[in-house]
């Protein structure tokens, strides 16, 4: 009876066992260290824990009305739509115009393509540090305002100045930098899927090279690349953490302007007070959002719809 | 609407000028690309004083290659340090992600199992919430089992990558069953087939997922900098960003010490190149 059982638990050829060896330790791994820590947080989220995380004051769903009733937290989610707004059709552009170029030179392909691709190598730690101490520094020897001073214009506050929000121009053109040359890669490969008779087609159809064959050809044929990039530029942004908290923040904590979400939970949890049960609160709540982001966006563009 | 026809001579014309005017927009904004290593390198040899000057300077009259000695005898920035801490979390971490993965995505693709769909879904469905919304649930577990500012904390929660099991998955499913079939034959199970067979001929494949991940564990900085808390933990981002943001230091010091974390990158990052693009065409494309 035993044999039998255990026979059918490990399968044909000991298959089933096999199966675990391989599987078992990544499985075993993200339970731990995803799913536990994720259930444990909606645990959390109903419960007042300040500095604890076995707390024992239920408080229901005080936590999510709290944080929803935060002007903070709603302005972290407006403060995060305007990145996304300047980011995503920036990126998008650049990348796809980068692409476009880099593929059609007959020489000197590979320094153009590693030369926008070796920001990728940068960290964001790395590339705040410049701008904000060299490129955008307020002072004299930034490198913007000794540009600005050549063209006898004043000097500008960049970082700390809010009307106009000058911020908004360093921290987008940071990302900007940083990630062109990633998705410029994508695009290239997309380019390179193009097949090369759709082009010969269009010439004898009377096509103008240029922007007759990229709008009815090559921008329809980068379809599923187009809908992976905006669908990770989104949901990289609203990721964004390293470059707000190095821009911004000082000795004197973080401005109360341009907090993107993780930038507020990031305070709220882990700052003074250690807040966890609101802080998973807002980390449900986000999860939920970028889930269902995820889903809506994937469902509009028809990502998975078989084509081409 | 159908266009006037050119002669041969004016298309060819307007064909080159194009070509000029792409080359000299690729040659400025390949500049402007470079600009920020300019100026890391530039600040990093420069004098305090050059730095600060209203005068702007290309480049420094003098290199100062002391500073880069000046940093690492820097009692109050621990440099060495935290190099070798990022060193220590960016290999465990590429060996600890791609070990579990690659064997997952094998066993995902080949070894056939009623269940391995769920699996499958179980799997796949931490893609849906990205790591980094996760980071207060992560210091939560992580607090509890007193890891923090700990080595184990900083690395082994990161191990466990969705999307580096599923890029081995994708790629096992295309790998020729011949040479598995051939294997079989001469009685090799699956784990040795694996280990003799499959992962030496799949070295492209580890090689672009390592890189990647190599990358992302050195310039990683939302996790050490709620981890890694004591002085004694801090990774280079952190000390970078605690240098940038809170305490001062002079500002040749803070570019040099920028310039030398990014040369083991730059190193990587110029040899591997061929796979780190491969890794990113994987990473962005599979759906």
């Amino acid at each position: 009876m035993r044999g039998a059982f255990v026979r059918r638990l490990l399968g044909p050829q000991n298959r089933h066992l096999w199966f675990w060896v391989f599987v078992g330790p990544f499985v075993l791994g993200l339970t731990l260290f995803t799913y536990v820590p994720l259930a444990w947080s909606v645990y959390l989220s109903f419960f007042d824990a300040h500095n604890t995380v076995s707390p024992t004051d239920f408080v229901g769903f005080d936590n999510y009305t709290a944080m929803l009733g935060d002007d903070a937290f709603t302005g972290s989610l407006v403060t995060f739509l305007v990145f996304t707004a300047f980011i995503v059709p920036a990126t998008y552009a650049l990348s796809l115009a980068l692409a476009l170029m880099v593929n059609r030179l007959r020489w000197a392909q590979a320094f153009f393509r590693s030369v926008f691709f070796l920001p990728v190598a940068c960290s964001y730690v790395v590339a705040a540090l410049i701008w904000k101490m060299s490129i955008f520094n307020g002072v004299r020897f930034g490198l913007a305002n000794t540009v600005l001073d050549w063209f006898g214009a004043d000097q500008i506050a960049w970082l700390s100045t809010t009307d106009p929000p000058w911020y908004w121009l360093v921290i987008v053109t940071v990302r900007l930098w940083l990630q062109a040359g990633f998705y410029m890669v994508l695009f290239l490969a997309g380019l390179q899927r193009i097949s090369p008779r759709l082009y010969e087609a269009a010439a004898v159809d009377g096509a103008r090279p240029g922007w007759q064959v990229f709008r009815h050809i090559t921008f329809p044929q980068l379809r599923a690349t187009s809908v992976a990039v905006v669908l990770l530029l989104v949901i990289n942004a609203f990721q964004a953490f390293d470059e707000f908290y190095n821009l911004l923040s000082d000795s004197r904590g973080y401005p109360p302007y341009a907090r993107p979400p993780l930038v507020y939970l990031y305070y709220t949890a882990l700052g003074q007070g250690q807040n966890l049960g609101l802080g998973s609160a807002g980390a449900v709540i986000l999860a939920l959002i970028i889930a269902v982001v995820t889903v809506v966006q994937a469902r509009w563009f028809g990502l998975g719809r078989k084509e081409d | 609407m159908p266009t006037p026809p050119k002669s041969r001579d004016v298309r060819d014309a307007l064909v080159g000028v194009g070509r000029a005017v792409r080359l000299v927009l690729l040659l400025a904004l390949a500049l402007v690309f470079l600009i920020p290593f300019y100026l890391l390198v530039r600040n990093g040899l420069s004098s305090e004083a050059d730095l600060t000057s209203p005068g702007w300077t290309f480049f420094p009259g003098e290199l100062h290659w002391s500073n880069v000695s000046e940093l690492f005898d820097d009692p109050n920035v621990p440099m060495a340090h935290a190099l070798l801490n990022s060193s220590l979390i960016a290999v465990l971490t590429t060996v600890g992600t791609l070990l579990p993965a690659s064997l997952a995505g094998y066993g995902l693709a080949r070894i056939p199992y009623a269940y391995a769909n769920v699996v499958f879904y179980w799997i796949l469905g931490t893609l849906m919430v990205p790591a980094a919304v996760t980071f207060v649930p992560s210091f939560v577990l992580v607090s509890s089992l007193g890891w923090v500012s700990t080595l184990r904390g900083l690395v082994v929660p990161t191990l466990f990558s969705a999307v580096a099991a599923f890029i081995f998955r994708q790629y096992f499913l295309g790998f020729p069953r011949e040479l598995e079939d051939a294997a079989r034959v001469d009685g090799l199970g699956y784990w040795r087939t694996y280990w003799r067979v499959v992962v030496p001929n799949s070295r492209p494949v580890f090689a672009a997922v390592g890189t990647i991940v190599f990358i992302g564990a050195w310039n990683s900085f939302l996790w050490p900098l709620v981890i890694g808390q004591d002085r004694d933990a801090w990774t280079v981002q952190v000390a970078l960003s605690t240098f940038t943001t809170a305490q001062t230091v002079n500002l040749h010091e803070l570019f040099v010490a920028a310039a030398v974390s990014i040369v083991p990158l730059l190193v990587v990052f110029l040899v591997l190149q061929r796979y780190i693009v491969a890794g990113v065409e994987r990473t962005g494309i599979d759906d």
